[in-house]
C-alpha cells in the first residue's frame, strides 16, 4: 500500500464527481419520460417539440459532463 | 506492447484512456507550435474536405430527380434551413450560411472521429471553444447592432414583478456569460465521454474472463456514440438558433 492522503482525495472526488453523472442520467430520463407522456396524450402536437425535447436532453446532459469533467480534472490534471 | 500485463494486475488499465486525444505534431519531433500540422488539423482538413466534396459533388449536376449525393445534400440543407427558419424567424434566414458550416463541420468532425485510428478534433475543449466563443461574440454583436440599447431588455423581464427584476437581472446576466462556456464543453466533454469509455471498455478486453462482455459492450457504446456525434451536432446549431433569435428579438 503506496501513494499519499491527495491522492486519495483525488480518488474520492472523482468517484464523487461519478455520482454526479449519475444523477444527470435521472434528468434525462426525467425529460425524454414526460416529453413521450406528453406526446401520447396529444400525438398531433409532438413532432412540433422535438427540438425542445433535444434542448432539454442537452441542458440536462451538460451539467451531467460538468462533473464527468470534474472527475476527469481530478484523476488527470491535479 | 507488454503482453504479460493484464489491465488488472499492473493496478490500471494498459493504456491510458485519454491518450488518444493527444494533439501530436505529424511532420517533426519537436513540440507542437502555431505553425506545426498536427493530427487535429489534419482530421479538421478532412472533415472540411469533406464538406466540400459532398456539397460540389451534389450541387454539379443540379438534376430534377436528384442523384443520390444530391439527395443527401438536398436533405442537410433542408433540414438546417427549415430549423434556423422555424426557431429564429423569417429575419434569421441571413445567417444561415454560418450556421449551416459550423453544423457541417461539427457533425463530420464527429463522424470522422468515430473511425478507428482516427483523431476527433471537436473533442478539444480549445477547437469547440473558439467554435462557442465565436458564436456567443457574433451573436452579442448583432444584438447590439439590431436593436442599441434596448438589446439590455433581454435582461430586464418587464412581465415579472418590480422587486424581482433586479434579482433576476443579475440571474440572467450570469446565465448569459454562462453560455459560451456550457455551449462549449457540452460538445467536447459529450465526445470525449464517449470515446474514453470505448477505449476503457477495449482496456478490459486484455482480460480473458470479460473479454465477450466487453466486445458486446463496445459495439454497443459504439452504436450510442453513432447517435451522440448526430445529435450533438445537432444541439450545438439549434442552441446557435436560439442564442440568435435572443439576439434578434431581446424583447420579453
Amino acid at each position: 500500500m503506496e501513494g499519499n492522503i491527495a491522492q486519495l482525495g483525488q480518488f474520492i472526488g472523482a468517484g464523487l464527481g461519478a455520482i454526479g453523472s449519475g444523477l444527470a442520467a435521472i434528468g434525462v430520463g426525467n425529460v425524454a419520460a414526460n416529453y413521450l407522456g406528453g406526446a401520447l396524450r396529444n400525438p398531433s402536437a409532438a413532432a412540433s417539440q422535438t427540438a425542445t425535447l433535444f434542448i432539454g436532453l442537452a441542458f440536462a446532459e451538460a451539467l451531467g459532463i460538468f462533473s464527468f469533467l470534474v472527475a476527469l480534472l481530478l484523476m488527470f490534471a491535479v | 506492447m507488454a503482453t504479460d500485463v493484464h489491465g488488472e494486475e499492473a493496478g490500471g488499465l494498459v493504456f491510458h484512456p485519454l491518450d488518444q486525444f493527444e494533439v501530436k505534431s505529424l511532420f517533426s519531433d519537436g513540440p507542437v507550435n502555431f505553425i506545426s500540422i498536427t493530427n487535429s488539423t489534419l482530421w479538421m482538413a478532412i472533415a472540411v474536405l469533406c464538406v466540400v466534396l459532398l456539397f460540389v459533388m451534389g450541387t454539379r449536376k443540379r438534376a430534377i430527380i436528384p442523384t443520390r449525393t444530391q439527395s443527401i445534400a438536398e436533405l442537410f440543407y433542408g433540414f438546417i434551413y427549415k430549423m434556423v427558419e422555424d426557431v429564429t424567424g423569417h429575419d434569421g434566414v441571413k445567417y444561415f450560411p454560418y450556421i449551416f458550416t459550423v453544423f457541417l463541420f461539427i457533425f463530420f468532425a464527429n463522424f470522422l472521429g468515430l473511425l478507428p485510428l482516427s483523431y476527433t478534433p471537436t473533442a478539444q475543449i480549445a477547437v469547440t471553444a473558439v467554435l462557442g466563443f465565436g458564436v456567443f461574440i457574433a451573436v452579442t454583436i448583432i444584438g447590439f447592432v439590431k436593436n442599441g440599447a434596448s438589446f439590455l431588455g433581454l435582461f430586464w423581464m418587464s412581465d415579472a414583478p418590480l422587486v424581482l427584476r433586479p434579482v433576476i437581472a443579475i440571474i440572467e446576466v450570469i446565465s448569459y456569460f454562462v453560455r459560451p462556456v456550457s455551449h462549449s464543453i457540452r460538445l467536447a466533454g459529450n465526445l470525449t465521454a464517449g470515446h474514453a469509455m470505448i477505449k476503457v471498455f477495449a482496456g478490459f478486453a486484455a482480460i480473458a474472463a470479460v473479454a465477450p462482455v466487453s466486445v458486446v459492450a463496445i459495439a454497443a457504446v459504439y452504436g450510442l456514440e453513432v447517435l451522440v456525434a448526430g445529435i450533438q451536432a445537432y444541439v450545438f446549431t439549434i442552441l446557435t438558433c436560439i442564442y440568435l433569435k435572443d439576439a434578434l428579438h431581446p424583447a420579453h
